[in-house]
């Protein structure tokens, strides 16, 4: 089985993250640049699914030229080979313009299987992997907690509020997953020095036929118009227990829903 | 308040390392972090430790006999294998300590001097952490002078039989095999020991005050009968375990300076919350100057571990080389866990705090895999060229 595992690089989400003033995207000069924390339960499961099955597992990563430490990262973890989309007419593109692209260079690799998180820590939008379904005329089983695999029939639990739900279909597919989902590996010190012999393709938006303006700010179907930081917290409500403490205790508590 | 640095960034050390090292170090610190540091405070207190979980989770990422090549061993570089020790000891010595004693003496003795059955036999399950070994050369009455070793190994038909015992072994009680070294007619032996062998009893060491996160016991050797393939052919004399105890100075000298550093980040962090009259105890000048301090000397500390590291990587280390490394650097972090402890007040003595556990493991640090003032010897040695142990 052929699997290709989405993986992005994000501003750690446990630091400060700032959008830029110039042009409001995501400030990664200022960051610690990691791995999406939900990609790498989407590597695992590509991973274990290769030691069930076989195949071969391919990470495939559009970012800038620094993305490439994340993607040694995920070699390391055990995939196979990589492929980093890499263009500077890339920066600004959104979520639609993102899509495209990444189903273009998921097009020349051909997988049974895609497998990315179900959402990024920075954007968190939930939609690229429905979108890269629809493009790639492929099913989309997106929000899994749990996914089965026999022969070319995928089955997974998609994860609701209330429960999950049990969603079948064939390949080609893209599966989003949840941390749920599995544990993910550690990396292993044999697999750091692998990972430096793996093989990584960079592809252009040249290579893929894809022309500049189609992504980026001037193809980009959104914009930020505005942001602001949040506004500090504000000071509690502070009960103080004149022998109604209790009470109003759980007057706030049904006030906010809690009870 | 203003952005702080950390102590090792102020010299950018990070610049010295390759991203193959770095991506290392960071491997070690999130299992550190998320397998050791939230749990080291209770196994510490009540004297248990999961030696066998743990030895599993070191072995699936290849931290045990990390710096050896083959037999499933991960083959990484001696700076590779330093910061390891490093980031354990971050967590706890008892942590470092496990894997100091698997990959350096037990496995490395096998490694080095074993035969290529002994060395199939042993070492790829200790890789894993399936297997555990340890290394029996100190006794209840010899330490510094193992030359006077009283537990001997004689010759019975085609195998060997070993009386005595051995003191103050690390991971003794939950061990599968020794590495146990004996006087034989022949001079120093050393034979690798099953811990299932008739006769051979491992005694739990309790009522310590320092590595109460690690395993410690005694080995009784009763009339063990062994066959004779259990001798390490290629060892002979006291210079093979002495080898051994070289390899893992080299990562105490590295791991000490991971007790120093999470101590000194913890009084750091703690100066610029714990206030009194009025204002963060960080705000005055006694605690910067021994916060300075502390931090030139970690940092002279990593300086000195990467150069050996380097050394080793290129050229190879020479004994007194590591002994320079491993005087200094457990005097240095012990100094700067006593010190810590100080800025901390009452609450440095609590385990909420790793900063006196850190101190009490260090006490034995300092004294284990030979003591400051055997070290102070080997290198007075060099420089003059008289011997002061005979």
């Amino acid at each position: 089985m052929k699997i290709v595992v989405l993986v992005k690089q994000v501003p750690d989400s446990g630091a400060e993250r700032n959008l830029r003033s110039d042009d409001s995207t995501v400030d990664r000069d200022s960051a610690n640049n990691v791995i999406n924390e939900m990609d790498e339960y989407a590597i695992e499961e590509a991973l274990k699914l290769r030691e069930a099955h076989g195949g071969e597992v391919t990470i495939l990563t559009m970012g800038p030229e620094r993305a490439a430490e994340s993607i040694r990262k995920a070699l390391s973890m055990g995939p196979d080979k990589a492929v980093h989309v890499l263009d500077d007419a890339l920066h600004g593109s959104c979520a639609l313009a993102t899509s495209k692209v990444l189903a273009a260079a998921l097009k020349t690799l051909e997988p049974d299987l895609v497998i990315a998180g179900a959402e990024s820590t920075d954007a968190r939008g939930q939609v690229l992997p429905h979108m890269l379904a629809e493009r790639l005329g492929a099913a989309a089983l997106t929000g899994a907690r749990k996914l089965t695999v026999d022969g070319a029939t995928l089955t997974i639990e998609r994860q609701t509020e209330e429960g999950y739900e049990v969603v079948t279909a064939s390949t080609p597919a893209v599966v989003s997953v949840w941390d749920t989902i599995n544990e993910p590996r550690y990396p292993s010190f044999k697999g750091i020095m692998e990972a430096k012999k793996k093989p990584v393709q960079t592809l252009s938006l040249g290579d893929l036929g894809i022309d500049a303006g189609e992504v980026g700010f001037g193809g980009a179907s959104t914009a930020v118009v505005e942001h602001a930081r949040r506004p500090p917290r504000q000071g509690g409500t502070r009960v103080n227990d004149d022998g109604e403490g209790g009470v109003k205790l759980v007057e706030f508590l049904v006030s906010e829903k809690f009870v | 308040m203003a952005a702080r640095t950390a102590p090792l960034d102020l010299l950018a050390l990070d610049s010295l390392l390759s991203q193959e090292e770095i991506a290392m170090r960071d491997l070690v610190r999130r299992l550190v972090d998320q397998q050791v540091r939230p749990h080291v405070a209770r196994w510490f207190e009540d004297g248990r430790t999961p030696t066998r979980d743990l030895a599993k989770q070191f072995g699936a990422v290849g931290l045990l006999g990390m710096h050896l090549q083959g037999y499933g061993c991960a083959g990484a570089s001696a700076v590779s294998y330093g910061l390891a020790c490093m980031e354990l000891e971050a967590g706890d010595s008892g942590s470092r300590s496990l894997v100091s004693v698997q990959g350096s003496l037990a496995m490395y003795g096998i490694w080095a001097y074993g035969s290529e059955a002994q060395k199939q036999r042993w070492l790829p399950d200790m890789a894993v952490g399936d297997a555990i070994g340890c290394f029996g050369l100190t006794e209840p009455d010899h330490g510094s002078d193992p030359a006077s070793m009283k537990t001997r190994a004689e010759r019975n038909g085609d195998g060997w039989v070993l009386r005595g015992t051995k003191m103050w072994i690390t991971n003794a009680p939950v061990a599968d095999v020794a590495v146990v070294w004996a006087r034989t007619d022949d001079g120093v032996r050393g034979f690798v020991v099953p811990m299932d062998s008739e006769g051979v009893t491992a005694n739990e060491i309790h009522h310590k005050l320092s590595l109460r996160a690690s395993s410690t016991g005694e080995i009784v050797l009763d009339e063990v009968r062994l066959p004779g393939d259990a001798l390490l052919p290629e060892a002979r004399g006291l210079k093979a375990p002495l080898s051994c105890l070289t390899e893992a100075r080299y990562g105490i000298a590295w791991g000490a300076l991971g007790a120093a550093r999470d101590c000194l980040d913890t009084a750091i962090a703690y100066a610029c919350e714990r206030e009194q009259f009025g204002r963060p105890i960080a705000g005055f000048q006694l605690t910067q100057a021994k916060l300075a301090d502390m931090a030139v000397e970690l940092q002279k500390g990593f300086l000195l571990a990467l150069h050996l590291g380097r050394l080793a990587d290129s050229v190879g280390l020479r004994p007194e080389q590591v002994s320079i490394a491993k005087l200094n650097n457990v005097r240095e972090a012990l100094a700067i866990a006593r010190q810590c402890r100080t800025i901390l007040g009452a609450n440095g003595i609590s385990l909420e705090y790793p900063v006196l556990r850190h101190a009490n493991n260090l006490e034995s640090v300092l004294t284990y895999e030979g003591t400051s003032e055997i070290h102070q010897l080997v290198i007075g040695q060099e420089l003059t060229g008289v011997s002061a142990f005979t």
